[in-house]
């Protein structure tokens, strides 16, 4: 269970949403895609078109092909979801080849979709059913979410429950803007909400489901919005892999010398730690997203070398405070230790 | 015998424990109910086989006994109408609107209190986590009385022991987590906390463990022992080193 922290505008939250169904189609995934806010039909129109060109020579991240290879395991999934097309500048050994690129500027084209099945669930066009779940003090439009899930699990054989199905194939869900007033929840809009347990059990069933058939999810939840926090510790104890997503759009840091390059922060707040009693913990946790034109990546944190006399004040405090947190490997390091007080 | 153990964890993942104490009580010949609401079986299994404990075959043999939370909780939600005359499923309080643990309790009691022919050696209750419970619509009250009961059953009146697992967190926002945790810090005889460590990140030194002794139970004017060490998680086991030790150092 993927959760993602969505930035303030929900620009760059999107595109990881979209890179996650767009991949599921490539890979001949099933699809479920539930949103409140714009239908699915339309967010499955905006999917970038994926890059077939074999000559493009980059290092990949792991990937949810971690999900394709236990293919055949009856349960638990996880997504790993670290991008499509991640950049780091420390090249691992190993240039496996995970997933695919996709070209942000082009959409998906119609025929890729037609040799996948897709399940939407848009909660405006739901509202109408009734609910055939078990009460059980959730807010209603989850509960109708969690109902249409596992009838899609159980219905289309992802439990492991026809064994005459041949082919085993994965579902990948995505659930958009969870959380959000649009899923009348009301976490967003006030410090002590009515009920604040319907979120952290919406995760808890739906980790259950996910556990119990070859599925893998992503969540995305407009974070910044939620005032009690306590829900988001919850939440991250209930989830495999977090992931926060902080742009730059409208913050000082916009302007910072330090950031020029990029476009937002990617903070790892979480990784998957199943099946073993260790985790895949990477060199470094500072990472740092850009969208440039055709291409969305992932980044290490870099620090661009200070060229300027005075370094300005206001950036003082930034930069010594980066310079901590990054580990050894950035080029311009030396410069940030001269902020630092020994 | 009859102690409550609590395993605490801040800002890393506290989980290698609750392997280690599964393994350790069943390779002891202890008869184990093992509440786990988090993850699902197969993950404590193919945990346990590296450390060299087979569950699915101590479950066969009935040392242990295993509530796997998320299945439970969907056989609950989505089961089918015929499993209505069994017995109230012991997460019951999902569904009702003033949640309350007995059915769990019930079910604790149930598979510990030892049968006929059992000759394993003291009960064990294991419960990862117990954090997850607020989560699910419980109060801290609500789960303050839940181990306050089972340790009447399993500690006093069965002599087995409790080991249970809470997060938090210094600058934790979450006061019911934190109520709970700090209770049961003062109700325990034996804490283990993990911690990740102050200065941040690092590949060699995962975390940091206090071992705190709690002699202050025991004996009226007794101070705790305080041991700390740092720890570093391999694939089949944790190794332990003294602070600053860590042979990455050396």
């Amino acid at each position: 269970l993927v959760f993602t922290e969505e930035d303030k505008y929900g620009l760059y939250s999107n595109l990881l949403f979209k890179y996650f169904l767009a991949e599921g189609i490539v890979c001949g995934h099933d699809l479920f895609v539930a949103s409140a806010k714009e239908h699915p039909d339309n967010i499955l129109k905006e999917l970038p078109a994926p890059l077939l060109d074999d000559t493009y020579e980059k290092e990949m991240g792991e990937e949810a092909a971690a999900v394709k290879s236990e293919d055949f395991q009856d349960s638990m999934k996880i997504a790993w979801r670290y991008q499509n097309l991640p950049k780091m500048e420390a090249s691992p050994a190993t240039f496996t080849k995970f997933g695919h690129y996709y070209d942000v500027s082009k959409k998906m084209p119609p025929e890729l979709f037609q040799s996948i099945k897709w399940h939407s669930f848009y909660l405006h066009e739901e509202l109408s059913s009734q609910p055939e779940m078990k009460p059980c003090n959730m807010n209603s439009a989850y509960a109708r979410l969690l109902q249409s899930i596992q009838k899609i699990i159980s219905q289309e054989g992802f439990d492991g429950s026809d064994p005459q199905k041949k082919q085993k194939n994965i579902l990948r869900i995505g659930i958009h803007d969870l959380g959000s007033p649009l899923w009348g929840d009301d976490i967003c809009c006030s410090d002590t909400p009515e009920d604040i347990h319907s979120l952290t059990k919406f995760l808890y069933i739906l980790r259950g489901l996910l556990r119990k058939s070859l599925s893998a999810c992503i969540v995305t939840v407009p974070a910044h919005l939620i005032q009690n926090k306590a829900i988001m510790e919850r939440v991250t104890n209930l989830s495999d892999m977090v992931v926060g997503l902080e742009s730059f759009i409208g913050s000082e840091r916009e302007t910072n010398p330090l950031y020029k390059d990029y476009h937002g922060l990617v903070h790892v707040r979480q990784i998957p730690r199943l099946n073993s009693l260790i985790c895949d913990v990477s060199d470094t946790k500072d990472l740092a997203f850009r969208l440039k034109r055709k291409l969305f990546t992932i980044e290490r944190l870099h620090l661009p070398p200070d060229l300027s006399d005075t370094v300005s004040r206001a950036s003082k405090q930034d930069l010594a405070e980066s310079a901590k947190l990054l580990s050894s490997g950035c080029g311009a390091m030396a410069i940030g230790k001269k902020h630092l007080d020994f | 015998q009859g102690r409550l153990t609590l395993l605490r964890d801040s800002r890393t993942d506290g989980s290698f424990l609750v392997h280690h104490f599964l393994s350790f009580y069943l390779r002891a010949g202890c008869k184990v109910c093992f509440v786990a609401l988090l993850q699902s079986f197969s993950h404590y299994n193919i945990v346990a086989q590296k450390l060299g404990v087979n569950l699915t075959a101590a479950k066969e043999r009935g040392q242990l006994v295993f509530l796997e939370g998320l299945k439970c909780c969907l056989e609950l939600l989505f089961g089918e109408e015929e499993e209505q005359p069994r017995q109230p499923s012991p997460l019951q309080f999902l569904r009702e609107s003033t949640p309350e643990l007995r059915a769990l309790f019930d079910f604790v009691r149930v598979s510990l209190t030892p049968t006929d022919g059992d000759s394993w050696k003291g009960p064990v209750l294991l419960v990862d986590d117990l954090s997850v419970l607020l989560s699910l619509g419980a109060t801290p009250v609500a789960v303050l009385d839940f181990i306050h009961y089972c340790r009447v059953s399993v500690c006093s009146q069965l002599k087995g022991n409790v080991v249970v697992l809470v997060h938090s967190s210094e600058d934790s926002e979450d006061e019911e987590n934190e109520l709970l945790v700090n209770s049961l810090c003062h109700h325990s005889d034996l804490i283990l906390w993990a911690e990740g460590l102050a200065t941040g990140f690092c590949k060699d030194v995962h975390g940091q463990i206090r071992i705190i002794k709690r002699m202050s139970l025991q004996q009226a004017g007794e101070q705790d022992l305080i041991q700390v060490y740092q720890y570093k998680i391999q694939d089949r086991n944790v190794t332990f080193f003294a602070r600053g030790l860590s042979s990455a150092v050396l």
